[in-house]
């Protein structure tokens, strides 16, 4: 994984000191509010519900067990002992002081760890594949090219005040795992003329109060133009995007106004324009970078292992746990787990100091050192040996930490909603408990199959709700709180934007609700059809009666 | 309709209310009621220097019910506020303030 230089030691150590100057000066009068507002929030720190909350970027979703430590260490000795993964694959602490934040932030620098670019119009951490250099299905790691438009953007004089913040995911495999299309900017790693890899480069993607799917703007980009061709998007977004109405000030609004072809020409004639070459990254820098990300040395193992598949003829919880939470692996004899953070009772995305303690320690006995987020607010160690399979699973279950739902319906993607968010209108947290309780039995979410529950307490849609096969959305409607379903949203190569089924239903009314709507798939559905098959297929009709009657 | 006003400590982002003694008060059984506008008023005032005085960030009226003389909250949002905690109780973290 990416190690600081000096240079990232010394700019970021240079940022807490800055930082804590400022609160100084906020806490001694000589900033107000007002002046100190920005300054915070360009280093995640915002001012919510019952307390700050701290953004801390997890660039790409990648954990040392030392950084995952740290952050244990943070959440115990300055939070509430716990914190919260989110969708940018980033974690936050939602009960922090103003007064201990700069220790924090120095907390942070030790393990070369910050909050920069978890806020503000700025570029903001970019995301990617969270099984990259692991997955059997990839082209290429990403995490090299998002660590470069990392280093490339952080700091960027030009692009440091945009019209509004932008999002950048990168997936190098065949499978879209990084939701790449409702992004700002999504970068596909594709195999191009000649066989060289480059980009297929998507535009214009967001979700928010006006959903987009990104655009194809360049089917391939050869990769050694990323940044200058990335810089000609930026560019023109930055001279034409709105500035006066923030909630048409996305990239998206701008591409959509202006058409994908006129867009795709005024960066084109932009990248004509500028010299390609100064801004490209060398050839040296690249390898460089490229050299942080050498795969782990992996010892050979064999590709099967007898006592892991005894395990699963005589353990159905481990079986089920194993169907869905152990994803094969580039190298034989090795494997991907995932750790639920879905237990049923639990807020989806909520990880205790302690476990974030245990899966520190699981990653050193068991997963090479590393830990990845995912979108969907999970943990992964990314290689683990098959045989040792068994006894990792032994120490999650142990901990409630092997609950078997990845993908599937208990998967939930849920944001913090109104419990803790100044923005939010409704709550999603309890919803999200109440509709895990609904289908807490296994061999039930095992029946219905992969299906993708997304719940936002707002219309910003943190909780990607536009994407989820089945979306939630909480609206205030004249002082309550109400729940809009959609259906039929994608997150992956089929990305799409779910339809709003109708009329909204009260917080208690949600779980049966969304057990209609299950019901109304299995009953409809083909043999082998996923929930979105179904949907695609048989359309709003069924959905729609079983909820609200006929006519 | 009568009003408290609240805002959030600058120093730990904690909920505060006004209260009839003029501090800043956690427990919003404490907040001093405003049953006019002028009242109303007067109270943001006192807030306004409250945030001069790098106290309070925030402060804004809140609209509340008066239930046999306690302080009701009236939104979803201004409950959870005054709880302190999110509507997690049973929840395995979910520690007292």
């Amino acid at each position: 994984m990416y190690r600081y230089d000096e240079f990232d030691h010394a700019f970021v150590r240079e940022r807490v000191a800055e930082f804590r100057d400022q609160v100084e000066r906020r806490l001694s009068g000589a900033l107000t509010e007002e002046e100190f507002r920005p300054l915070r929030l360009r280093n995640g720190l915002y001012l919510q519900l019952h307390a700050y909350m701290l953004r801390i970027a997890i660039p790409y979703g990648v954990l040392s067990p030392r950084q995952l430590r740290q952050l244990a260490y943070i959440g115990r000795k300055w939070d509430r002992g716990y914190g919260h993964f989110t969708t940018r694959q980033n974690l936050q602490f939602h009960w922090m002081k103003l007064v201990d934040v700069p220790d924090v932030l120095a907390a942070l620098a030790d393990v070369e760890m910050h909050c920069i670019q978890t806020s503000g119009n700025c570029v903001r951490n970019v995301t990617a594949d969270p099984y990259a250099d692991a997955a059997n299905d990839e082209l290429e790691d990403p995490r090299p090219w998002c660590e470069i438009l990392r280093q490339w953007s952080t700091l960027h004089p030009e692009f440091s005040w945009l019209p509004r913040k932008f999002k950048i995911a990168i997936s190098g495999a065949a499978e879209d795992r990084a939701a790449t299309a409702f992004h700002d900017i999504g970068l596909r790693i594709v195999r191009g003329p000649g066989g060289k890899n480059g980009f297929r480069v998507l535009v214009g993607g967001g979700m928010g109060r006006t959903p987009y799917v990104g655009q194809e703007i360049r089917s391939y980009l050869p990769k050694e133009h990323l940044l200058s061709y990335i810089e000609s998007i930026l560019r023109v977004y930055n001279l034409f995007g709105r500035r006066d109405n923030i909630h048409k000030a996305r990239i998206k609004i701008l591409v959509n106004q202006l058409g994908i072809d006129t867009f795709r020409d005024a960066v084109e004639a932009d990248w004509e324009a500028t010299h390609k070459t100064a801004i490209d990254l060398p050839e040296d820098e690249r390898r460089r970078i490229m050299s942080y990300f050498a795969p782990p040395e992996l010892p050979e193992q064999p590709a099967r292992d007898g006592a892991l598949a005894a395990r699963r003829e005589t353990d159905p919880a481990f079986a089920g746990w194993y169907k869905h939470n152990v994803l094969p692996h580039r190298v034989p004899g090795y494997a991907s787990v995932v750790i639920s953070l879905k237990e049923p009772g639990r807020t989806p995305g909520d990880a205790s100091s302690d476990t974030m303690d245990l899966v520190a320690d699981l990653a050193e006995r068991f997963g090479h050192d590393e830990v990845r987020v995912n979108y969907t607010q999970n943990l992964v160690l990314p290689h683990v040996a098959r045989t040792d399979i068994p006894a990792l699973y032994d120490e999650l279950a142990a901990a409630g930490l092997a609950t078997g739902n990845n993908e599937l319906l208990g998967d939930m993607i849920c944001c913090p909603g109104l419990d803790y968010c100044n923005l939010a209108n409704a709550r999603s947290i309890p919803i999200a408990k109440e509709i895990a309780k609904r289908f807490e039995d296994p061999a039930r979410q095992e029946l219905i199959g992969d299906l993708r529950l997304n719940m936002s307490g707002c219309i910003n849609a943190c909780g990607h709700h536009h994407a989820g096969n089945i979306g939630i959305l909480g609206v205030d409607k004249k002082g309550t709180e109400l729940y809009q379903i959609t259906l039929g949203g994608s997150p992956k190569d089929d990305a799409a934007i779910g339809t709003i089924i109708g009329p909204g239903f009260r917080a208690e009314a949600v779980p049966q609700v969304i057990d209609t709507i299950v019901d109304t798939y299995l009953e409809h559905r083909d043999e082998g059809e996923s929930f979105l098959d179904t949907w695609r297929r048989v359309g709003a009709a069924p959905f729609k009666e079983a909820l609200y009657g006929a006519g | 309709m009568p009003n408290v006003i609240t805002a959030n400590r600058l120093t730990d982002g904690v909920v505060v209310y006004l209260a009839s003694n003029g501090q800043w008060s956690e427990q919003i059984a404490n907040a001093r009621v405003a049953d006019t506008d002028e009242e109303t008023k007067a109270l943001e005032a006192e807030a306004e220097n409250a945030v001069r005085e790098r106290r309070i960030v925030g402060a804004y009226p809140m609209p509340i019910a008066l239930r046999d003389g306690a302080v009701d909250p009236l939104s979803v949002r201004e409950r959870i506020r005054a709880a302190h905690r999110t509507t997690l109780t049973k929840d395995w973290y979910d520690v007292p303030l």
